[in-house]
């Protein structure tokens, strides 16, 4: 990005209409991906000058206690509903969490899911870090996710969404090729790096389950009904434009049993409508440079 | 600006957790626990509640208290109304349902309304304690020995007033200090419901359990933050109950329902008749086994 500039100029503008038509696998009108965020949170981090941790003093017993019930209840709930239906994830990972709970990173390895990582901790903020900081958050993020599952990351999505101006030239030089930060479009989006090459694929804040829960103060019926919604619109537009839905979650959230039979309702009806490709990010971010 | 070194140094980076206040435990590797009848321990906990007209900011103001100047005649009245109406409601809700059920209660509400705790005692539910007020909030900035002096008065002034010396303990808003889970235990309390982590009883490492009272499923959450509708809250607390029956029979384990209500929430005329209708719904279903905390405690705890 151009630091200080009130265009950062990330991209470049692209009208939506009028664009060539991406075309997925099978002829599927929308890619669908699942993105888990397997999170660990610290309990007592250290304090960054520019965001506070935790809303109350340490322990927040509400705060953390809320986050580590994916680790020892949901995740597996949400996982086994996720693979039920057929849809692998494209995790969101703390990259401590293969330190700190092994068995959460083994499970979504064995089911097939792709990682790219969400920085060290949730509780680690990159506003402020130097380059060589931020180059050693990316190079240890690449270099604990190969140790711990053998895969090699392909994308970022910032700790708690916090970046330098830096941030994205500093992936696609390190050989990262997608970024989950931007969210301006429904397709897949060519960034403007200084090196390398870098591909934005939607994410979603708006119907990220935080959002839908949190921002939106939804029940887990409104929450599935708008997962539904985004689905067949996208999916209808798809068909001359090629889109991408992304359904972003945290399993302390959507894992909660008030929630997951609903959510579980929502994948049901994506799965079985036949027009989604549903896929692992890695997989669309191919297919589209493919028909660049 | 560069940030301090430090800031990317890990020294709990390693397996388990970044703290020793329990062990890492999933729950699908758990062996499976039984109820004494049925596969869903349906845990309803009722916090009675009162809010002096003075509230403190230290360490801080509970959720629900008072919120314009001095002196504040709406809300104080209208908590008080959960005392005075809302929780004659419940108990009646209740008994028609069949069920008994968990009371954490201030302190303050066992003196001053003792007719109110004599009818929840006569009906068989459970006392829990619950604080002296709701001024009586804790977390790390309040000084050891201030804590100390609030649990120690709450349970003493809980006992005196009703006659029973409660084992559980519910914090205001289940917010604790570093060292609350040792002062609960050192005033010999056998287990607390503010960890919500999990959603079965487990032990921390110091002796004292967790039973998880779910605040996502709390109608303070559901209603007072979400603003979510009566309906919407019986449907969300349906639902879970479908999916834990249902998580129940395909693992063979036993689940827990926690239904966490305010009187003056769930206890107002429009509202209550969604409860009851709930009561009606879940006393009907075979995988339902309605109890008090301490006594889901002990289930579990003869299995372990």
């Amino acid at each position: 990005m151009q630091p200080g500039s009130g265009d950062p100029l990330l991209y470049d503008y692209a009208p939506y209409r009028g664009r060539s038509k991406v075309v997925w696998p099978g002829g599927k009108t929308v890619a669908v991906w699942v993105a888990p965020n397997l999170e660990y949170y610290e309990i007592d981090p250290p304090v960054h000058p520019q965001r506070k941790a935790w809303a109350r003093p340490h322990p927040d017993v509400v705060g953390y206690a809320h986050r580590d019930h994916s680790n020892r209840v949901s995740h597996w709930r949400m996982a086994e509903v996720m693979s039920k239906h057929g849809f692998p994830g494209s995790v969101s990972l703390s990259v401590a969490l293969c330190q700190h709970h092994p068995q959460v990173v083994a499970d979504a390895n064995a089911r097939g899911w792709e990682f790219f990582s969400h920085g060290i901790y949730n509780t680690r903020y990159a506003y402020g870090m130097d380059e060589a900081q931020e180059r050693s958050i990316i190079a240890d993020s690449i270099r604990t996710v190969r140790e711990a599952t053998g895969q090699t990351i392909r994308g970022w999505l910032a700790p708690a969404l916090t970046h330098t101006p830096r941030t994205l030239d500093l992936i696609a030089d390190m050989g990262l090729d997608y970024t989950c930060d931007l969210y301006h479009d429904d397709q897949v989006q060519v960034v403007n790096v200084a090196s390398g090459r870098l591909a934005s694929i939607p994410y979603s804040l708006e119907v990220n389950d935080h959002y839908g829960f949190f921002v939106y103060n939804m029940s887990g019926r409104e929450y599935a009904d708008t997962l539904v919604r985004q689905f067949e619109r996208l999916a209808k537009e798809g068909a001359t434009s090629g889109t991408v839905m992304c359904i972003p979650l945290h399993a302390y959230l959507i894992g909660q049993p008030h929630r997951i039979g609903p959510f579980e309702e929502a994948l049901r009806h994506i799965a079985g409508d036949g027009r989604a490709w549903i896929a692992r990010a890695g997989e669309i971010v191919d297919a589209w440079r493919a028909q660049r | 600006m560069t940030l301090d070194p430090a800031y990317l140094e890990y020294p709990r980076r390693a397996e388990g957790y970044d703290h020793a206040l329990y062990p890492w435990s999933a729950l699908k590797d758990r062996a499976p626990v039984r109820w004494p009848s049925g596969a869903v321990a349906v845990w309803i906990c009722v916090s009675l509640e009162w809010f002096p007209i003075t509230p403190v900011d230290s360490p801080f103001r509970a959720p629900g208290h008072m919120q314009t100047a001095y002196p504040d005649y709406r809300h104080y009245t209208a908590r008080d109304y959960g005392n005075r109406v809302g929780a004659w409601r419940f108990l009646d809700a209740f008994k028609a349902a069949g069920v008994r059920v968990s009371f954490a209660t201030n302190a303050a509400v066992a003196e001053r309304y003792p007719e109110l705790i004599a009818a929840i005692l006569a009906d068989g539910h459970e006392i829990v304690a619950h604080s002296t007020d709701m001024n009586g909030t804790i977390d790390s900035s309040l000084p050891e020995a201030d804590e100390r002096v609030l649990i120690a008065s709450a349970l003493a002034r809980l006992e005196a007033a009703s006659g029973v010396k409660p084992t559980g303990w519910l914090s205001i808003a289940r917010s604790q200090s570093w060292r609350t889970l040792d002062l609960l235990k050192e005033h010999g309390l056998t287990w607390c419901a503010d960890w919500v982590n999990d959603e079965l009883p487990y032990r921390f490492t110091n002796g004292l359990i967790d039973l998880p009272l779910n605040h996502e499923l709390s109608d303070r959450q559901i209603i007072a933050v979400q603003q979510q509708s009566a309906d919407s809250w019986a449907q969300s607390m349906a639902d879970a109950f479908d999916w834990l029956a249902r998580e129940a029979a395909e693992s063979g384990g036993g689940r827990m329902l926690p239904i966490h209500l305010t009187p003056y929430i769930m206890g107002l005329p429009y509202r209550i008749g969604a409860v009851e209708a709930l009561l009606a719904q879940l006393t009907a279903r075979s995988e339902a086994w309605f109890a008090p905390g301490g006594e889901i405690i002990a289930a579990w705890s003869a299995q372990q």
